[in-house]
């Protein structure tokens, strides 16, 4: 076999360019399956969620895409993800002191639908919230574990290892966003994975796959290409419950003050 | 010297108990945690991979426009185009994977379209809503409506 100058400095180059993991996971996107490529390093994301409040329609497929994706239990209790729909009344013309306090319901996690109980002319507003593990950087329910079951990955995925977990429920005690739950049949606590098997493939997660209108966007942070820097950068975002200084990574906009 | 050793002979045997305690306890430890147990944290670096294991529900549209490029090209023309196609067929990688062995299941029209077009004044007013009954008397949608391109 001889090699020409040019063919011998091309292939070597790729080579040296990229090493390893890299080159292998180079054949599958020339073949234009790059999803497909081995070797997911954790260490060059870090996950985060885009939830655009004003374009939630609260039809619910995302409560039952993660239902399905994940065999998550049916009952609304054990929910992954949900939406909720809250109602704020109109301010008292007699007393505008009083403090309006939101009406939330979320009928089988939304999952559903929302059928109209609202009077259409009432003055009130009401808007759709979806819910889900805000994957914190400093997590409260990862602190708690008692026997490391629990963690933040190095790619910003808060994991559980049923393996590990005792089912102990300190975790879904310390959790103050309510997003964690017993597994009746493993007797493991189970929450939101970010769709860990889908996006270390290249996939996103099932919410935003089924989402119609794009409410729910996931984006890595640590890919200066992701589309997440520019919404983040046009968009007011809010974290849920920024005073707990929980380092939430599920990026709301239009946040209203009443949601908690 | 000799006197000494004699003298320190005590000693030597709480040395030696002591050593048999620390083996026991670095053997005890190593057999009781997991491998990869702190390699990056206080966790079980395998478990990043138990949870990667999970078989696909959802295949994700660009493996359904493989084979249904037709539909694909009508919906990106349409005002639906940004919405996944398992948005309403339901989850389908079975389906990739053996398209003889599963078929997905015949759609319930108007439920479905119902879920994101009934009014609901939580929805954003973008949101195109109709008061279903009085819309459609009772039609299925798509007598008026195609669904992949639903201006038409």
């Amino acid at each position: 076999m001889t090699l020409d100058r040019r063919q011998f400095l091309s292939a070597t180059g790729k080579y040296l360019l990229l090493t390893g993991a890299a080159a292998q996971a180079w054949a599958y996107v020339e073949q234009g399956r790059p999803e497909e490529a081995p070797g997911y390093d954790m260490n060059r994301h870090w996950w985060a969620m885009f939830i655009d409040i004003e374009k939630c329609i609260g039809c619910g497929r995302c409560v039952d895409a993660c239902k399905v994706e994940n065999d998550v239990p049916p009952e609304a209790h054990f929910s992954r993800t949900w939406v909720e729909r809250y109602y704020i009344p109109p301010p008292d013309p007699i007393d505008p002191k009083k403090e309006l306090l939101p009406i939330v319901d979320s009928p089988d996690g939304g999952r559903y639908g929302f059928p109209e109980i609202y009077p259409p002319s009432g003055g009130g507003k009401s808007f759709f919230v979806p819910k889900m593990c805000n994957h914190c950087a400093h997590s409260p329910c990862v602190q708690v574990c008692p026997v490391g079951a629990t963690f933040e990955g190095p790619d910003g995925v808060v994991l559980v290892d049923k393996k590990y977990c005792i089912g102990c429920r300190y975790c879904v005690q310390a959790c103050p966003y309510g997003c964690r739950f017993i597994d009746p049949r493993t007797n493991t606590v189970d929450k939101c994975t970010l769709c860990y098997h889908r996006i270390t493939k290249g996939l996103t997660t099932a919410c935003c796959e089924v989402c119609p209108t794009a409410a729910r966007q996931l984006g890595d942070l640590r890919n200066p290409d992701d589309p997440i820097h520019e919404l983040l950068r046009t968009h007011k975002v809010q974290v849920l419950k920024p005073n707990l200084a929980t380092g939430a990574k599920a990026y709301y906009n239009g946040l209203d003050a009443a949601v908690r | 010297m000799r006197r000494l050793l004699k003298d320190a002979e005590h000693l030597v045997r709480l040395a030696i108990l002591f050593a048999a305690g620390v083996l026991a306890f670095l053997i005890v430890r190593a057999l009781l945690v997991p491998p990869g147990f702190g390699e990056y944290g206080h966790f079980r670096t395998g478990a990043m991979a138990d949870n990667q294991k999970r078989p696909l529900g959802y295949a994700g549209r660009a493996a359904c426009t493989e084979c249904h490029g037709e539909e694909a090209a009508l919906f990106a023309k349409g005002s639906h185009a940004r919405i996944g196609c398992e948005s309403c067929h339901g989850a389908l990688a079975a389906h990739v994977a053996d398209s003889d062995k599963v078929v997905p299941a015949k759609l319930e029209v108007v439920a479905l379209c119902s879920r994101c077009h009934a009014e609901n004044q939580a929805r954003p007013k973008k949101q195109p809503q109709v008061d279903i009954e009085k819309h459609s008397e009772g039609n299925a949608c798509t007598e008026c409506h195609d669904a992949h391109s639903p201006a038409q």
